[in-house]
């Protein structure tokens, strides 16, 4: 019972109680007995309103009613003093119940229900309400019910602001207050309503307003998440823009065939072309969009024979991703060789691409590469190696400077060599810095959680804003710091700043070549297959979670081991990753391994010492295509065939099954997982046929 | 970096904890059971199906399962069962979708979906969809987004999901999202954990989830942990054990549940029980009923609680009993 002491009864309360409970079960046959029988006498009636008194939340007892009513009606004769006092009857009812239990879902549809018929007086509710509202000012059905008579009455939305402000006036920790306040001028900001426009003035006020709140006590959370959607709303982008592509504009690619050369320092893409004879073309955006297709992205070049094909890069099989992908297929091409041709992708020019909150593509975008293939294309040769590949700190050297032709690009370049990307007004940066002023006065006066947090993600919005990229990243310093801070201050969310702080420091690195730099190596006495390209050594930097992956997509073997990794959501825009290290992480599911399915290219990868198999609890799972998320069809008779012919239990085993069946890998390790024994080792060698390297041992 | 949190998580997971009384739970959810004619019982009888569901799913959790009357339960469930194909909350009373799914789901914990008439539920289910997506819970048409989770869960149960309109659902309940990236009952609702655990609950089980603000949601779900180590269902709210339920499978199916501490909120479930009568309450030293019982034992399960079932945090069943809805010919 919801806070009701655990006191023992005295016992003349129980005598109290069972008298109370033999008259409440009376007053309920008698009820159900009527409801049967269909007895809608005016004693009938009153027995049940005494049983809804106590019984609130019992939807038949208000059925039951609405039955009476509906029958009453109907003998009314359309007399509208006998329809009003029907339902005034409703009414009543309803108000007495209402002072019984203040939360009833019944009672409040109810009074809906009655209101609905259309012949009560509306007036009389808001003034109910009112008091309601004093009693509970947080009370959610009567918000709803507000909301609902607010619109039946047609009141204006600026009335219904202006009594949010009242409310929280009259005491600012009101979060259903702050809520409905955003509802409404969320509503008033669409239509442009006068005095709502432009919003910039407006979001002036709002700030000031909830500064009250969050300076007045920063420990409570009312303000807290008003604040942060104001912010959302000074600095966002409805649009759906292009952030980055693979090949970057302006970049030239070089292509050799399936030979390979030894870090001559030219582009060369030597994997994913001799594997698939396939080159991957990207397009990230900055959210999530639908309808990128032939004739919403327009691709220009004397390669091209026919249309492309774009298909969003979705782990749960959606038609709106992100990222979305085609493949430029190199194999049948006539193409003179080293011959330079060009590619011209542009897009936004027609309607079409759309985010998931209808929001069309804004801006017209353009991304131009050059594309010299130097060698044909001819089927790869099955290659005997002689060793697994290693990812030992001894095999790699770190390079002392990129060449310019050196195909990696980072934030500097990716955001800007696409067209028009469109600036944010000055005054979206002038709101911002004074809030980082405002939050910097409130941290001299108070060390509070709400100030280090809110500080740390202004610097983070204004490091990010178009205008400001000119001494882009200026703040990570102090925003990496304010984390650290935040996760001693507030232990309980330590891996919420933990991952923030990841977030950052990936954003760092990934921000230009020189920050790169430090973290690119290449392959001491590689063998061929994978020389000549560059590796990303992201590993041993305590990240917690991945990011900036929309600066990475060049990235074809990257090194993520002995970090805190749970998941690697968004991996799979890497389209031209060939070698993974995972090795050393916190990944916990096989479904945590859901990004790799779409990685078409992959052939090494390494999650060794993870802790697949140590959770009963799998916080993958929906975030991974399934049957369960009905996202895909599995064949289960199959799968239960083949799980018996190697005497294994399909029920545990259908997570891996699902996602490594549609892996190519040539090389796994596994081992230092929990799942990892004997039998789900031979269960891998079944499921993946290209296998060659199982824990470092030759399966040939 | 920080390593000093780290540090002292590990300090208080060696910390000796109180346990999970499970025998005397089991004891108490049986009691509950039998008893029918204290005050308590009287109250509850209207929701007697969802008692049942939360009973016995916090049994089988226990591995408890097999000490209740299979077939004296199934019975009574089935003669809750209306033409219309819905279900009742008690034998007479008026069909609901809320007891529905419960049915559903009581019949899946004991392996007895063969005894539902699937198109019939179907027919009943189908019937409450409205032309903007949205579902009633019944004949009289209130619409909340917690029908909504109901009929897709039930509906994806007994595999008829493609029957109703999906897509419109599922664009119902993002109308629902709010500032916050939670959700309310109906466009404008405030957000609220029981109502988020049901509008991700259902884009879970409709492969949406990237529909949802991940990290927004994310961090208002882990704010709901205070002091006490207890969670809330809105902002400065009591803590309630019911949360651990509401809060925590929302967490888990995005991703999010290493934002909050574990051995805290372990450790204030823990503290809700009555370690004498059994039962698990909504606070420490409240009164104890079967519903927060039953969120108490789910949300040990959720946290890997040594020696309880995993639940699956979308269907709010056993993983096993989903693993054969859904894995068995």
């Amino acid at each position: 019972m919801h806070g009701r002491p655990r006191n023992a009864l005295k016992e003349e309360d129980t005598a109290a109680l069972s008298a109370k409970a033999e008259k409440l079960r009376s007053l309920q046959s008698h009820f159900l007995a009527n409801h049967h029988n269909r007895i809608y006498t005016k004693e009938a009636l009153e027995g049940n309103a005494k049983l809804l008194e106590n019984n609130p939340e019992w939807h038949t007892a208000w059925n039951y009613r609405k039955l009476a009513v509906e029958s009453f009606l109907s003998d009314s004769h359309s007399d509208p003093e006998t329809v009003k006092s029907i339902l005034d009857e409703e009414l009543r009812v309803v108000e007495n119940a209402l002072r019984k239990n203040f939360k009833s879902y019944g009672a409040w549809y109810h009074r809906k229900w009655v209101l609905s018929k259309g012949h009560s007086s509306i007036d009389k509710e808001l003034r109910l309400l009112d008091a309601f509202q004093k009693a509970d000012p947080r009370n959610f059905h009567a918000w709803n019910y507000r909301r609902f008579v607010a619109a039946l009455m047609k009141r204006p939305d600026e009335d219904e602001l202006k009594y949010t402000e009242e409310v929280i006036g009259a005491n600012f920790s009101n979060y259903s207050a702050w809520h409905n306040r955003s509802i409404l001028l969320s509503n008033l900001l669409k239509r442009k309503a006068e005095g709502y426009f432009p919003k910039e003035n407006v979001l002036e006020g709002e700030f000031e307003l909830v500064h009250n709140a969050i300076f007045t006590d920063p420990d409570d959370q009312s303000g807290w998440f008003y604040h942060l959607w104001l912010i959302d709303q000074t600095v966002k982008i409805d649009a759906p823009l292009l952030v980055s592509s693979w090949p970057s504009h302006g970049f030239n690619i070089t292509l050799q065939g399936n030979k390979c050369l030894h870090g001559s320092g030219l582009s060369v893409i030597n994997s994913t072309l001799p594997n698939t004879g396939t080159l991957p073309i990207i397009l990230y955006f900055n959210q999530a969009v639908e309808g990128v297709n032939s004739s919403t992205v327009n691709v220009k070049s004397e390669l091209l024979s026919g249309n492309l094909v774009w298909k969003p890069l979705s782990t749960n099989n959606s038609n709106n991703a992100q990222v979305w992908v085609a493949y430029l297929d190199i194999r049948n091409l006539e193409v003179q060789l080293s011959k330079t041709y060009v590619v011209e992708i542009s897009l936004g020019h027609s309607k079409g691409i759309v985010s998931s909150s209808g929001y069309d593509y804004g801006h017209p975008s353009r991304v131009t590469f050059e594309l010299c293939i130097q060698t044909a294309y001819t089927e790869p040769v099955e290659q005997q190696e002689g060793k697994s590949n290693s990812w030992k700190d001894d095999d790699f050297q770190k390079f002392d400077h990129l060449q310019e032709s050196e195909p990696i690009c980072s934030a500097d370049q990716v955001t800007s060599e696409i067209d028009h990307i469109p600036t944010t007004s000055g005054r979206c940066e002038e709101a911002v810095v004074n809030e980082i002023n405002q939050f910097r006065d409130l941290l001299s006066e108070i060390d509070c959680k709400i100030g280090k947090l809110t500080l740390a993600r202004l610097l983070t919005a204004v490091d990010s804003l178009p205008s400001s990229r000119a001494n882009n990243m200026v703040n990570t310093e102090e925003i990496l710091q304010l984390y650290d801070d935040l996760m001693r201050l507030d232990p309980t969310h330590y891996l919420y700043y933990k991952d923030e702080h990841s977030l950052v420091l990936l954003r760092q690195i990934t921000s230009s070549r020189d920050s790169l730099l430090p973290y690119c190596h290449y392959k001491k006495n590689a063998i061929e297959a994978f020389a000549g390209y560059v590796c990303l050594r992201l590993q041993n930097l305590s990240l917690s979670r991945m990011g900036s992956i929309e600066n990475l997509l060049w990235v074809q073997t990257l090194d993520l081991s002995h970090n805190q990794l749970r998941s690697i959501e968004g991996l799979e825009a890497m389209q031209l990753l060939s070698c993974l290290n995972l090795s050393h992480n916190k990944l916990g599911s096989f479904t945590a391994l859901g990004p790799l399915r779409l990685l078409k290219s992959l052939k090494v990868l390494n999650i060794s010492y993870n802790e697949i198999g140590s959770h009963s609890i799998d916080t993958r799972r929906y975030l991974c295509s399934s049957p369960l998320s009905h996202t895909e069809e599995f064949a289960w008779d199959q799968f239960e065939i083949f799980a018996g012919s190697i005497g294994i239990s399909a029920a545990t085993f259908w997570e891996p099954f699902l996602i490594f069946q549609s892996l190519n890998l040539t090389e796994l390790d596994i081992k230092g997982n929990p799942v990892a024994d004997e039998n789900f080792r031979s269960f891998l060698v079944k499921v993946l046929p290209t296998l060659k390297w199982l824990d470092e041992e030759d399966l040939s | 970096m920080v390593t000093v949190c780290n540090v002292s998580f590990m300090a208080m997971f060696t910390f000796k904890m109180g346990e999970l009384v499970t025998d005397k739970h089991v004891k108490y959810i049986l009691s509950v059971e039998k008893r029918k004619d204290d005050f308590e019982s009287v109250v509850m009888e209207h929701l007697r199906m969802n008692g049942a569901y939360w009973g016995l799913t916090a049994l089988d959790l226990m591995g408890k399962l097999d000490v209740v009357d299979v077939n004296e339960v199934v019975s009574w469930v089935m003669s809750c069962q209306h033409d219309s194909g819905g279900f009742g909350g008690n034998v007479g009373h008026d069909p609901h979708i809320l007891y529905t799914l419960s049915a559903v789901q009581v019949l899946a914990l004991f392996d007895k979906m063969d005894l539902i008439d699937a198109d019939k539920v179907t027919n009943y289910i189908v019937g409450l969809q409205n032309e903007d997506g949205s579902f009633s819970g019944d004949m009289w048409g209130e619409v909340d987004t917690r029908f909504s989770y109901i009929a897709i869960c039930c509906l994806s149960i007994i595999h008829r999901l493609d029957k109703i309109n999906v897509e419109k659902a599922v664009k119902y309940i993002i109308s629902c999202k709010n500032m916050d990236g939670g959700f309310g009952c109906t466009p404008g609702g405030e957000s609220h954990a029981g109502q988020i655990f049901c509008c991700v609950g259902a884009l879970a089980l409709t492969g949406s989830l990237d529909l949802v603000n991940k990290d927004l949601l994310g961090w208002w779900l882990c704010e709901r942990q205070v002091k006490s180590g207890g969670l809330n269902g809105r902002p400065e709210k009591l803590p309630d054990v019911c949360y651990s339920w509401w809060v925590l499978s929302s967490l888990i199916m995005i991703d999010r549940v290493h934002w909050i501490s574990r051995e805290k909120l372990i450790k204030f479930i823990l503290d809700c029980q009555d370690k004498e009568k059994g039962g698990i309450s909504d606070r420490p030293d409240d009164a104890v009923d079967v519903f927060h019982t039953y969120f108490g034992v789910a949300g040990l399960s959720l946290l890997e609680y040594p020696g309880l079932k995993p639940i699956d945090p979308a269907y709010a069943l056993p993983v096993d009993v989903v693993n054969r809805i859904f894995f068995k010919k």
